[in-house]
């Protein structure tokens, strides 16, 4: 374990899965000095009450983002192509199950 | 004494020591390391307290006489108290509150485990569901002395002081008398001297691994199963019982 003077350990985030089968979902975030505690703290912290079938764990260190400065590039490159979107084409007359 | 005397005591001891050890631990609420802990040691006080309400209301039923575990919680004096002296001890420190806790879970791990057979089937049922619950509070406490016992010269020091203090009150965990005995006869509880060897093999398998050097042999401090106290529990008990000493039969 590594020594942090007056740290209460590093940031993990927190995924909930509430019934078998489905998506996990991010709940919120805890402090931890090792992988065992985060388990438990999340334990204490989110699985307490209700309905909960997992848990999973990510160190937030390890997650990488989109950054502000590349959301243009990213996420808006295809606004001025219309034709990408599903909604750019008309439905065939008397088509269904499209 | 005849057996349902004897199951009334014994009730009252189980009851007591997580009553009290659940007031310990609810000290620590807001003045935990850290959120994350706090809220750890919270949740871990509700559930002695709901151990203490269970077996507390199943002492009033056997006694016969009408009181309720509240009655019996809060309206008895301190000389009327079984709990074990360990867990009146008081919160010195983080490590004092962790190695508490860690000798406690580990012996009620294995109490109860034994007594979800216990001829009693209220017992037996009770214990099954405080297993489940008390196989997380080992996991957690076991965890901090690993990590306490491992981790800086100051938690390693505190940990091994916090276990040298605590150890003398280790003993009583596995005293029996009349109470016991005929208990223990009826298959009702296990031989509390049985535990000993697995509990002593347990902890002492997790202080090597945490680094924490055997502790010396003391004398056993013994008392709390027959109602003597240490001077701490008077305090304890005070504040606990304070409103309904103050406003007798006050209800929500």
């Amino acid at each position: 374990m590594k020594n942090i003077p007056d740290s209460e350990g590093t940031l993990w985030e927190v995924f909930v899965q509430q019934k078998t089968g489905q998506p996990y979902r991010h709940a919120g975030s805890l402090h931890a000095f090792d992988k065992e505690m985060a388990l438990e703290n999340a334990r204490d912290l989110f699985a307490r009450r209700g309905e909960v079938s997992g848990l999973w764990l990510v160190p937030a260190s390890e997650i990488i983002a989109v950054q502000p400065d590349d959301f243009a590039p990213f996420f808006e490159a295809a606004d001025d192509k219309i034709y990408r979107h599903p909604t750019f084409y008309q439905m065939p007359e008397g088509a269904k199950n499209i | 004494m005849d057996t349902q005397q004897a199951l009334f005591r014994y009730n009252l001891r189980l009851g007591d020591t997580n009553l009290i050890l659940g007031h310990r631990l609810s000290e620590m609420c807001s003045r935990g390391p850290m959120l994350e802990e706090d809220i750890a040691l919270t949740n871990i006080a509700l559930d002695h307290i709901g151990q203490a309400e269970a077996l507390l209301d199943y002492a009033g039923t056997l006694e016969g006489l009408g009181r309720t575990g509240d009655d019996l919680a809060y309206l008895r004096p301190e000389w009327e108290y079984y709990n074990l002296l360990l867990a009146e001890q008081p919160n010195t420190d983080f490590a004092f509150v962790i190695v508490r806790q860690f000798m406690i879970d580990t012996y009620q791990c294995l109490l109860y485990d034994h007594l979800r057979s216990s001829k009693d089937e209220t017992l037996a049922g009770m214990a099954s569901r405080f297993l489940k619950e008390t196989l997380y509070h080992q996991r957690h406490s076991r965890n901090w002395v690993f990590r306490l016992g491992l981790g800086t010269e100051e938690s390693h020091s505190r940990l091994t002081a916090a276990v040298n203090e605590l150890w003398k009150y280790a003993g009583e965990l596995f005293e029996s008398d009349e109470v016991e005995s005929i208990l223990a006869a009826a298959g009702i509880i296990p031989n509390p001297a049985s535990l000993r060897e697995p509990w002593l093999e347990s902890v002492r398998k997790d202080l090597r691994q945490a680094s924490v050097p055997e502790p010396p042999a003391s004398h056993a401090a013994t008392g709390g199963r027959n109602g003597r106290h240490g001077e701490q529990l008077g305090h304890l008990l005070a504040e606990m019982q304070y409103l309904q000493r103050a406003f007798p039969g006050a209800a929500w």
